[in-house]
């Protein structure tokens, strides 16, 4: 008898990748001073897609400096209107080449084509859309009668989401009237450099946006640079607590928006199917490599068993593999790194006695993967519970009533993100009033958009972006 | 015309005709009526539709039908569709320059019609950049105008604008492209849907415009154009049941003209239906004569907005 | 998988309103958006090459093909029987349909034609559209087509009585259809099919539409069916997928597999095809059989053999080479 089987549908890579590329300062792509480059990966396959120039010092230097000097000479007397332009014109940009962008993220990142389509590219083109639209209004957005940019904006960006958080950070520096720095990821440094190709067809003064790539050191440089006025930085808390540590006593404003270790906490009268639905999307969307991502479960007792067996079935049906393939849900991890602090942590989750349940699904020889797993018999205590994966990992806890709930959510020093599934609404305002947390989604998950703000409480870092409230990240009142 | 090389051009121009709009097709007058228009300098233009009470109700109908799926789509698909009629307006600004120049007497002396940094281009442009403030605004209004109130006790509590529903605009006569933009856009923007009748004597940059907005990805019948007597069509607007809120900007006559309509009448009027009224700018009442703003300022703020929409608060307990 | 529930506690439910609206208001809520969305995602999954060739043959052998039109006649009872029969006439090897739909008066006319094919017969009663009628007259219409040798009855729910929560008044239709259905062992050596259409766009909400497929399977339906196809919306793919869920959910508690039958603006192979890939990750691919799901539809058939003969000669065919229908 035959079966119903998706035949493999790739999207055709038709997407030429440069052999090498430069770094992006003052308009122009140049080579850095101490000539060092990287590789980056296709995750999915291990091949090297380019050789990527490493930005030193002196590089990081010669773009602030270029930055500085488009802020003083252009973009910050530049009316709003203006900058309007330039912003709705790299919108327009993002949403005309969004295949091309769409591909060159999947081959980078290793995230599903579906994703990257659906999700990054849409996204991004609207927070430039969305930002433009501020930037002729700033006047008008409650923060103060004359807002006045910052200045140099030296922003860091991660590899999760690389075109979309690189667009939460430039959009609104640029619509504010800052000029910036930006370092793309390590691993993921391709898209932010086909943006910088963007920026020259929107005719965007040379040195509005620099893009830096590099690794570790070179993002140190960006935000220890004296010139820099502004810190901007998406990724963990580690490195979080050495950038505020470094710009600590400087006058750099800084926000940071770090990790995560979000509860989804499901009540017996949840509206069950979608709860499934959201609590598989809440971890196992973009691999787990979501800061927000709800990574622990918390489901009320009544049902827990019912729910782990929808679960585990509903979860059965991800289809793991080709990245590229438009029928993928869960795709490639995006480094042999980011593998192994997965493995170590769930490792350490068998050694402490939670009970783990893999998805039955056959994973490509080559390449980094991780199938979906989930934990239970997790304790609070158990490192699983506690530490971020960073990968698509579920931890499953319970509680019997609203307060435990609240309780066993805020026992982290977490606070990025919550999730409420019930269908009563006096409880869901209830618990948001009470949780911990910079996004509390009720019988949804992980939805963004660029009016909407983002960020944490405790230790996921400060500041908002997005909305009126990110816009203040940028801004500062003049005097009169 | 003669080339340069004097050979004469016997090539006869293909007239546009002027039509009204309507649920986004172009239809006649119902009345088959039309009046003549002319540019500033006195020559002839067009034959423009003449509206009549019916096209008014034909245009309201239109307005009512595609109102609630306008207001239904996301502030940023609306903020699309709006920067998109910007993109729109750009690629036929020399059309508009020209028919601005030709309605409001700004052809530059010696060069026939007005050249592309002339008073009428200035013009063109900004109205575009107004559309596209305005089209900037749909995901953005309910962040300043709407709000969390802290009410003292265990409830949330929020405020948002949401649109009026039909709004009946009176563009204003003198500002034919800026000024008809400058009120129409702000009325759209956040759900409304409008009939614009336009600038009784420079009518052709609003049909100009219902044209950009025919071929933009606008729902047909968010904007409807008519053109025609003021005086004749604006108490029928001002009176219909299902006209939500009136726009006067239209009510101030051309420079140094008579008013052909009575705004004060036009707003009792309105009253018996509790229509909101966008008053013209400035604190005379309506016996003393209305002037037309200076449109070429910009607007201080989304004040235009705020005034066709309702402000919606909402209340729901907090509790396990 | 274990069981959610034991099936016992159906035995538990007092089939009066009160009873009914307890157990039906007590399944767990449908979240609109979640379940648009999830259908919206569902609904770009891509189908290539050889699968795409073997979904749109199994669409065929599902498809319910329809004539509910007052105009209806023995003459287009004929030529649709012959369709059903043969729907691609250059192509021998092009599966048959499953059912023939019209209404009760034409039934005899339609198993005449089909006689000798594994075509049945389904006929649509219970005052179809409006299920306004009395109940006499709704066994009276029903008993009519078993008579005339109906393989499968589209019987309507009174959607009236379910949106004023008389609910007993619903299941107790269903059941006295279902009465009637079998006296056809007595015609057919087995009773007809009991298709249940709740007619989803005049339910309005998901809950509802969940809540009436679960009244549907406690009076026994073989099929929980959306829509008429006189109403819009007819089936969507959210509807459907909240059907399929419920027969899962059913399966599930009882053991017991009920079909699900989309029917009404699925006109094109590539909204069949999404449906197929509904089933397939819903309920399962066991459903992926016309005894557990039927696509009804008048229209549909036709661009399923365009496409089908899109891939058998590689190039973009024309309605020309098919048959009227």
């Amino acid at each position: 008898m035959p079966t119903f089987e998706y035949a493999p549908a790739p999207q055709s890579r038709d997407v030429d990748v440069k052999p090498s590329h430069g770094l992006f300062i003052g308009g122009e792509f140049t080579d850095p001073v101490e000539g060092q480059t990287l590789e980056t990966l296709n995750p999915a396959t291990e091949e090297v897609l380019s050789k990527v120039a490493v930005a030193g010092m002196a590089d990081v230097d010669r773009a602030v400096r270029a930055a500085r000097a488009a802020f003083g000479r252009v973009w910050e007397p530049m009316p709003g209107r203006e900058r309007a332009r330039y912003l709705f014109r790299i919108a327009r940009i993002l949403q005309e080449r969004s295949r091309e962008l769409a591909v060159l993220e999947t081959l980078d990142n290793g995230k599903p084509i579906r994703e990257s389509r659906d999700v990054d590219v849409p996204l991004a083109a609207a927070h430039f859309f969305y930002h433009a639209g501020w930037a002729d209004k700033l006047e008008h957005a409650g923060l103060g009668t004359r807002p006045r940019p910052l200045g140099v904006a030296g922003q860091v960006i991660p590899w999760n989401f690389p075109l979309l958080m690189l667009a939460w950070k430039i959009a609104p520096a640029l619509a504010t009237g800052n000029t910036v720095v930006l370092k793309p990821a390590e691993t993921t440094p391709l898209t932010a450099l086909l943006f910088a190709e963007i920026c020259q067809q929107a005719d965007l003064p040379p040195g509005v946006v620099n893009i830096v790539p590099g690794a570790g050191a070179t993002g140190a440089a960006v935000v220890a640079h004296p010139d820099v006025d502004k810190v901007a930085f998406t990724g963990s808390t580690e490195v979080g607590r050495q950038i505020a540590r470094s710009a600590a006593g400087t006058r750099k404003k800084v926000t940071l928006e770090l990790g995560g270790k979000a509860a989804n906490i499901v009540f017996d009268d949840a509206p069950i199917d979608q709860a499934v639905e959201g609590v598989v999307n809440g971890i196992f969307f973009n691999q787990g490599h979501v800061c927000c991502a709800g990574s622990r479960l918390l489901v009320q007792e009544s049902i827990a068993e019912e729910f782990g067996e929808r679960l585990r079935r509903r979860i059965q049906l991800l289809r793991v593999g080709d990245p590229l393939d438009k029928n993928t849900d869960v795709g490639a991890v995006n480094s042999a790194v980011q593998l192994a602090k997965i493995r170590e942590l769930t490792d350490a989750a068998d050694a402490e006695g939670a009970t783990r349940w893999t998805e039955p699904c056959e994973l490509p020889d080559r390449g980094y993967w991780f199938a979906p797993t989930v934990f239970t018999d997790v304790a609070p205590a158990h490192r699983i519970a506690r530490e971020e994966v960073f990968g698509p990992v579920l931890a499953v806890l319970t509680f019997r009533t609203p307060q435990e709930a609240v309780a066993r959510a805020n026992n982290t020093p977490y606070g990025l993100s919550a999730g409420v599934w019930t269908e009563k609404g006096s409880r869901i305002l209830w618990m948001a009033d009470r949780l911990q947390a910079g996004v509390v989604w009720a019988n949804t998950f992980n939805r963004f958009d660029p009016a909407s703000p983002f960020g944490g409480y405790k230790e996921s870092g400060f500041g908002r972006e997005g909305g009126r409230q990110g816009l203040a990240a940028y801004l500062k009142e003049a005097s009169a | 015309m003669t080339e340069p090389g004097g050979r004469v051009d016997i090539r006869i121009d293909i007239r546009k005709t002027y039509k009204l709009y309507i649920g986004g097709a172009f239809p006649r007058s119902e009345s088959g009526r039309s009046y003549v228009v002319r540019a500033a300098d006195g020559r002839f233009l067009a034959n423009a539709a003449a509206a009549s009470r019916k096209d008014a109700r034909d245009a309201v109908s239109a307005a009512l039908t595609a109102q609630p799926g306008w207001a239904a789509a996301t502030a940023y698909n609306r903020g699309q569709i709006l920067y998109r009629v910007a993109e729109l307006l750009q690629g036929r600004r020399d059309q508009f320059v020209s028919e601005v120049a030709d309605a409001e007497g700004l052809h530059i002396a010696g060069l026939g019609a007005a050249g592309s940094d002339g008073a009428a281009a200035a013009l063109v442009d900004a109205a575009i950049d107004r559309w596209v403030w305005y089209a900037g605004w749909s995901d953005k209004i309910a962040q300043i105008a709407g709000n969390a109130n802290p009410v003292a006790g265990p409830y949330f509590n929020l405020s948002v604008p949401e649109p009026t529903g039909v709004v009946a605009v009176l563009a204003p006569q003198a500002s034919s492209l800026l000024g008809l933009v400058s009120v129409v856009a702000p009325v759209i923007v956040s759900g409304n849907a409008c009939v614009v009748l336009a600038s009784q004597e420079r009518p052709l940059p609003a049909v100009t415009l219902s044209e950009v907005l025919a071929t933009s990805d606008l729902p047909g019948g968010v904007v409807n154009v008519l053109t025609g007597s003021t005086a004749e069509v604006a108490p029928w607007l001002a009176a219909h049941e299902a006209v939500g809120a009136l726009d006067l900007a239209g009510a101030a006559p051309l420079p140094g003209r008579q008013a052909s309509v009575d705004w004060g009448e036009l707003e009792r009027s309105a009253a018996s239906t509790l229509t909101r009224v966008l008053r013209l700018a400035g604190s005379a009442p309506s016996s003393e004569p209305a002037e037309e703003p200076d449109w070429t300022a910009p607007p201080p703020g989304p004040a235009r907005i705020l005034a066709f929409t309702e402000t919606k608060t909402v209340w729901h307990p907090k509790g396990r | 998988m274990t069981t959610f529930a034991d099936a016992g506690v159906l035995d538990e439910i007092n089939r009066d309103d009160t009873g009914l609206r307890r157990w039906l208001h007590g399944l767990p809520g449908v979240d609109e958006v979640g379940a648009d969305a999830r259908a919206a995602v569902l609904g770009t999954r891509s189908i290539k090459t050889t699968s795409k060739a073997w979904a749109l043959d199994l669409a065929i052998r599902m498809v319910d093909l329809t004539t509910l039109e007052g105009a209806d006649t023995p003459g287009t009872i004929r030529s649709l029987a012959a369709k059903a029969r043969r729907p691609d006439p250059e192509d021998p090897g092009c599966p048959q349909v499953a059912a023939l739909c019209v209404y009760n008066d034409l039934v005899e006319e339609a198993v005449g034609h089909l006689k000798g094919t594994p075509i049945k017969v389904a006929a649509v009663t219970t005052a179809f559209p409006s299920g306004r009628a009395s109940l006499a007259v709704k066994v009276a219409d029903t008993r009519d087509a078993v008579r005339a040798g109906a393989d499968e009855i589209d019987m309507v729910i009174d959607r009236g009585a379910f949106l004023s929560g008389r609910y007993a008044k619903v299941y107790d239709e269903i059941i006295a259809v279902r009465e009637v259905c079998a006296e056809g062992e007595a015609v057919r050596g087995r009773p007809p099919h009991l298709k249940v259409i709740l007619e989803t766009g005049e339910l309005v909400t998901y809950d509802n539409v969940r809540r009436a497929a679960w009244l549907a399977m406690l009076a026994g339906a073989d099929f929980v069916k959306t829509s008429t196809g006189k109403i819009s919306p007819a089936a969507t793919l959210p509807t459907t997928m909240l059907l399929l869920e419920a027969v899962r959910d059913w399966h599930v508690l009882t053991g017991r597999a009920v079909g699900v039958k989309p029917a009404g603006g699925i006109r094109t192979a590539k909204d069949a095809i999404k449906h197929l890939v509904l089933v397939n990750e819903t309920a399962g691919p066991d459903w992926l059989d016309p005894d557990r799901f039927r696509l009804g539809a008048s229209s549909l058939l036709n661009d399923l053999l365009l496409q089908r003969r899109r891939m058998a000669i590689g190039a973009y065919a024309s309605a020309e080479h098919l048959t009227l229908g």
